[in-house]
């Protein structure tokens, strides 16, 4: 299948730290800012974003992470491809705080709603906000993205795949 | 991050691309599940145990399911901690006691059954004095089927919840010593430990009077000891069985103070065990009898943890069993 790169390592970390810039003038307003991200490769952008918001000088920000299997709507069926329940991890009070949700691909909007009831579940927070490293379109949901790293017109027949150095052998984004 | 967390995440994730798939839609017994499907359940319920956590102890994924508690005998924990696995992924719960229903007017198993079936239900939850019964409604109907202990057979949810709290503090049970204690032979529970605990790589004694072992406890994958002192010291974990009133004065049953002479947990024989040791007891304890107070509410008890993870499994299993149903539907169009 023909796969074409839409970010290399290079413009991930580069799209990572506009986001992270964005993230620390505008999400802070009104509430102290904590991240969460959505399994698994949410998770791991949630932690750069992490450290990069430290860098840029917010200190340590809270960083959880969130498993939405039991909130998605197509549990139905997915059957025999569900994913594996993993737990969610948030070991912080999320009241009042602003929660910046955190995944790596925005498509039908789906994991979105189910990542909002999720965390809904665990308090009230003042907002959420919506972080994505692609926004490919398609959207089934009335869901936008707050902070976005590369918007792309994907067919629907085409994946975007995120490869991240942290768990697997390379760092991209391609079409495939 | 260091170079070794980062390893340990990247194999963590690798583990979750290669998918272990559960096909089982009805949970009967420990024996027949293979070292993978006992581990997915364990790992699963390990995704649950947040909700019991949180400030909204409710997940959706069960919304819209109806689960039918359907108990021939009598239970307050396994019953309660099933409906409020239920409740806690939004199923709704019908509870069914034999008493004072159909069945006392003589309805037979499978037609108690059919009939819960047409009202559109989608799991039972079957506790039953007769060994066996859990499979046969499984063969009848199209719904989910959850063994909650059947005779002397099984209580598939009770030695998972087990096995779930010994990994829960020791790891990984590969290598464990494991002493059941008691009266084996009339013991679910120690059916569904043995299978569960042997399977993962566990070494099981099972400890009692020759008179409450079962028959063919050779042919079982265990080690069979009449003397508790003997090998106390040498045990990881202390499963202590209830010893059941209505078999105290039968020819089997040695004298109540035989019994605890020779088979109760004490502090004279606590003294013995490893320091860590991990009492366990599937519960109801008659204090003093088989477990001295001090020990069941001292620093080595593992009960009231067994009972938290109890709920945990039972979400766990609930869940599994919906999903394989889900997808056998899905094939038959």
């Amino acid at each position: 299948m023909a796969t074409k790169v839409i970010l290399e390592s290079g413009q991930i970390s580069g799209a990572l730290e506009e986001m992270a810039g964005q993230i620390l003038s505008s999400a802070g307003e009104g509430g102290s800012v904590a991240l969460v991200g959505i399994r698994s490769r949410g998770e791991l952008l949630a932690e750069r974003l992490k450290g990069l918001l430290s860098d840029l000088g917010a200190g340590e920000v809270d960083c959880g992470t969130l498993d939405i299997t039991l909130y998605r709507d197509d549990l139905d069926q997915m059957g025999y491809q569900q994913p594996t329940v993993r737990s969610t991890e948030i070991d912080f009070d999320i009241n009042d705080r602003v929660i910046v949700l955190v995944d790596d691909v925005l498509n039908t909007g789906r994991s979105i709603r189910a990542a909002l009831d999720a965390l809904i579940d665990f308090g009230r927070p003042k907002a959420i906000r919506l972080a994505v490293l692609v926004d490919r379109g398609a959207r089934e949901l009335p869901i936008a993205a707050d902070y976005v790293g590369k918007v792309i017109e994907a067919p629907a027949d085409k994946r975007v795949q995120v490869y991240l150095s942290e768990v697997d052998d390379t760092e991209k984004v391609i079409l495939e | 991050m260091t170079t070794k967390a980062k390893q340990g995440q990247k194999m963590k994730l690798a583990e979750t691309k290669d998918r272990f798939v559960w096909t089982r839609k009805h949970l009967l017994g420990l024996e027949d599940l293979s070292k993978q499907e006992l581990v997915h359940i364990l790992d699963t319920a390990e995704g649950f145990k947040d909700i019991s956590e949180r400030a909204i102890k409710k997940a959706p994924a069960l919304r819209g399911k109806v689960v039918v508690n359907l108990f021939f005998e009598d239970s307050t924990r396994t019953r309660n901690s099933f409906r409020l696995a239920a409740s806690r992924l939004s199923a709704d719960v019908l509870e069914f006691t034999a008493k004072g229903s159909s069945v006392s007017k003589g309805e037979t198993l499978r037609d108690t059954a059919k009939n819960l079936e047409a009202m559109g239900i989608d799991i039972i939850v079957i506790r039953h004095s007769a060994g066996g019964a859990p499979y046969l409604l499984s063969q009848c109907v199209d719904c989910c089927v959850v063994n909650a202990g059947d005779g002397f057979h099984e209580h598939p949810t009770q030695g998972l919840l087990d096995i779930f709290t010994m990994r829960e503090a020791r790891g990984d049970l590969t290598g464990m010593k494991v002493a059941i204690v008691g009266d084996i032979a009339h013991s679910r529970v120690a059916r569904s430990n043995i299978w569960g605990l042997h399977t993962l790589g566990a070494e099981v004694f099972l400890v009692g009077p020759p008179t409450l072992m079962p028959s063919g406890a050779d042919q079982l994958p265990v080690t069979v000891c009449h003397d508790f002192d003997e090998i106390i010291g040498e045990m990881d974990a202390l499963n202590m069985l209830r010893v059941q009133f209505e078999r105290i004065g039968s020819p089997t049953f040695p004298s109540v103070r035989e019994y605890s002479r020779l088979f109760a947990l004490n502090s004279e024989r606590m003294k013995r065990a490893k320091p860590d040791v991990l009492v366990m007891h599937p519960g109801p304890i008659n204090r003093g009898l088989e477990l001295e107070s001090e020990i069941a509410d001292g620093p080595n008890s593992m009960i009231l943890r067994q009972v938290t993870n109890g709920l945990t499994i039972r979400m766990a299993v609930l869940f599994l069993v919906n999903q394989a149903a889900a997808e056998k539907r899905k094939h038959e169009g």
